[in-house]
């Protein structure tokens, strides 16, 4: 018998062993089960388990490996997904407690993707409620705990796929990029989180937050796991009228060519007023987030990068404009929860007192301030001054990435200001928890592609920092080729992933 | 630009379908009127030769062919409704007393 701990693999590795038949989908599948078990109940990365429906994949994907059969790349690779996607007979709730116990008649585009790349999936994430949070603590059924540290933020919105990864629960996650929850989550749990072009990962069956704004992307522990199950996720869909009607991005080889270490003749732009220098809004940013930065950007330049600073200076509004335009789309968005169709119902004697009834109790807090804000900055009167002052932003914002653009390649900024603070801290205060987001903003209000990779531990705390890296709608591929390159140099050093060093959970007995 | 008043609020949430509490437009009144003042700069910046962008990623005139095609069953599309009768979603009366 052999003693390999499947789960410390990476997808790719696990990919590669399937195929020589070092292993079975049922073994992977099981030992990633047996470690939700063991160590998801302090974590809880996970809101539901389909445990018979993940080990029914994996059978019949090692039934067709013994015939013979020609499989996908990642044909028994287990995977994680956010509760965001609707999952055919799997519970789905957004982390709302208006969806508690439903189970969708269908299967969104991309849980259709997944089983059509025979990836047997393991269960549900936890989420902030419809995806609005950046730690999960506003998930209707408790918060995700970092599994870094566990009285910690896992980040959020997509805090549950995180956590899933770092704690080894499961070698892939599908997470949702509104205004960074796929990157900020990535960024303090030492993982890889990408946001696609918008358009460019079908958002058919995912529950819509704020719909200009939205897109479904690949989390993973490394640059091309994440990338593999990019080009999984990705492509066209004509039930999504948004889909971009183009090829797949190359993801796969572009890391396959960053981890040449070779970035001969790429530009690298840092974005200034992201960068936390001091002289421009530095005063929000970690000593050790900047240490870091500052050392990955040398990184890039030893490997041949032409390093070069541009300015954004609208991204100062940035904030302001999204969360003018994310409460406007999803106030209008959550209207559907009404306890007609679907969901809670706290039945009163008319529909009307039905409806105040339900949504009262179904919404958390902060689904109630968006929902509220929105409703405001949608009113007659109000309109002009409010949402659309801030679909000017919107261009003004695209504007400064467009000039960022014509001088370099990618641009690179810290993922998120700090490394994650503490559950708590920020939940009052929903001005402070709002700028967690300030670098990863404005990528959604663009439209354009942004991955966070691990770039060390800050110095001070011992905790994980994210390096995020944006390059121009559909160049999704550069992301990869610069990632990989990137995390090829600082894995040389640390002599292995950083997710590696995170400290070992307690084992439930 | 004036922060949002508790009055405000309450009304909002009417409009939103949202009941509240006194309690509850105690605790958000506060939070909502800092939020809508800090969100008030993008007046600052948004002229009037600033067109506005809606959608990051512009397309017009998605379509697909206007052909039939299987969508869910009824009683599929019906089951997880809180109440059905008759192949229809039930919902309480939809009028007051007084109407």
């Amino acid at each position: 018998m052999t003693t390999v701990d499947w789960t410390r693999k990476t997808a790719a590795q696990m990919a590669a062993a399937l195929k020589a038949g070092e292993v079975t989908s049922v073994e992977l599948t099981q030992a990633h089960l047996d470690r939700i078990a063991a160590v998801d109940g302090p974590v809880h990365a996970f809101l539901h388990l389909d445990p018979e429906g993940a080990l029914e994949t994996a059978r019949k994907v090692d039934e067709d490996r013994a015939a013979g059969v020609e499989l996908p790349a990642l044909a028994g690779v287990p995977v994680a997904v956010k509760d965001v996607l609707v999952t055919e007979g799997l519970p789905t709730t957004a982390g709302s407690r208006i969806l508690e116990g439903w189970i969708p008649p269908y299967d969104s585009t991309v849980s259709a993707n997944l089983k059509a790349a025979r990836m047997p999936i393991l269960g549900k994430t936890n989420m902030d409620e419809f995806a609005m949070g950046s730690s999960t603590e506003h998930s209707g059924y408790g918060p995700t705990h970092n599994p870094w540290d566990l009285d910690r933020i896992p980040g959020g919105s997509g805090g549950g796929s995180a956590a899933a990864l770092a704690a080894f629960e499961a070698p892939l996650a599908i997470g949702s990029d509104t205004g960074g929850s796929i990157r900020q989550p990535a960024s303090v749990t030492a993982t890889v989180g990408v946001k696609p072009t918008y358009g460019g990962v079908s958002r058919y069956g995912a529950i819509a937050l704020a719909s200009s704004l939205d897109q479904l992307g690949p989390c993973g522990r490394t640059v091309l796991d994440t990338a593999m199950l990019h080009e999984v996720m990705g492509g066209h869909d004509e039930k999504d009228a948004t889909s971009l009607d183009e090829p797949v991005p190359a993801c796969v080889d572009a890391a396959m060519q960053g981890a040449t270490k070779d970035l001969t003749g790429v530009k690298v732009g840092v974005i200034k007023e992201l960068s936390g220098s001091s002289d421009d809004g530095g005063e929000g940013y970690q000593a050790g987030v900047k240490q870091r930065f500052e050392e990955s950007l040398e990184r890039l330049k030893a490997m041949g990068a032409e390093i070069v600073e541009v300015s954004c200076p609208s991204f100062e509004y940035a904030l302001a404009a999204y969360y003018l335009i994310l409460p406007s789309e999803a106030s209008s968005n959550l209207a559907k929860f009404d306890s007609v169709r679907f969901g809670l119902r706290v039945e009163k004697d008319t529909v009307e007192k039905t409806m105040l009834a339900t949504r009262a109790e179904g919404f958390g807090d902060e689904a109630k301030r968006r929902i509220i804000l929105g409703t405001y900055a949608l009113s007659a009167g109000y309109y002009d001054a409010y949402y659309g002052s801030a679909q000017k932003v919107r261009t003004l914002i695209q504007r400064d990435f467009a000039a960022a653009f014509e001088q370099a390649d990618v641009l690179v900024s810290p993922t998120t200001p700090t490394t994650p603070f503490k559950l708590g801290e920020r939940l009052d205060d929903p001005l402070a928890m709002y700028l967690n987001d300030v670098a990863t903003i404005p990528a959604n209000l663009a439209g354009i592609p942004g991955m966070s990779l691990p770039s060390g531990l800050a110095p001070e705390d011992g905790l994980p920092v994210g390096f995020q890296i944006l390059a121009p709608a559909h160049e999704d591929a550069r992301l990869y080729r610069v990632g990989a390159a990137l995390e090829a140099s600082l894995t040389e050093e640390w002599g292995g992933a950083l997710s590696a060093q995170a400290p070992e959970l307690e084992v439930a007995g | 630009m004036s922060s949002l008043e508790r009055s405000d609020v309450a009304r909002l949430a009417a409009l939103a379908r949202i009941d509240m509490t006194d309690d509850d437009l105690d605790r958000l009144s506060g939070q909502l009127s800092a939020i809508v003042d800090a969100v008030a700069k993008v007046a600052e910046v948004a002229g009037t030769d600033v067109p506005a962008t809606s959608h990051p990623i512009p397309m017009s005139n998605v379509h697909r062919p206007d052909e039939v095609r299987p969508s869910l069953p009824q009683d599929r599309a019906l089951a997880a409704a809180p109440e059905a009768e008759d192949g229809r979603f039930r919902v309480p009366q939809i009028l007051g007393e007084e109407a």
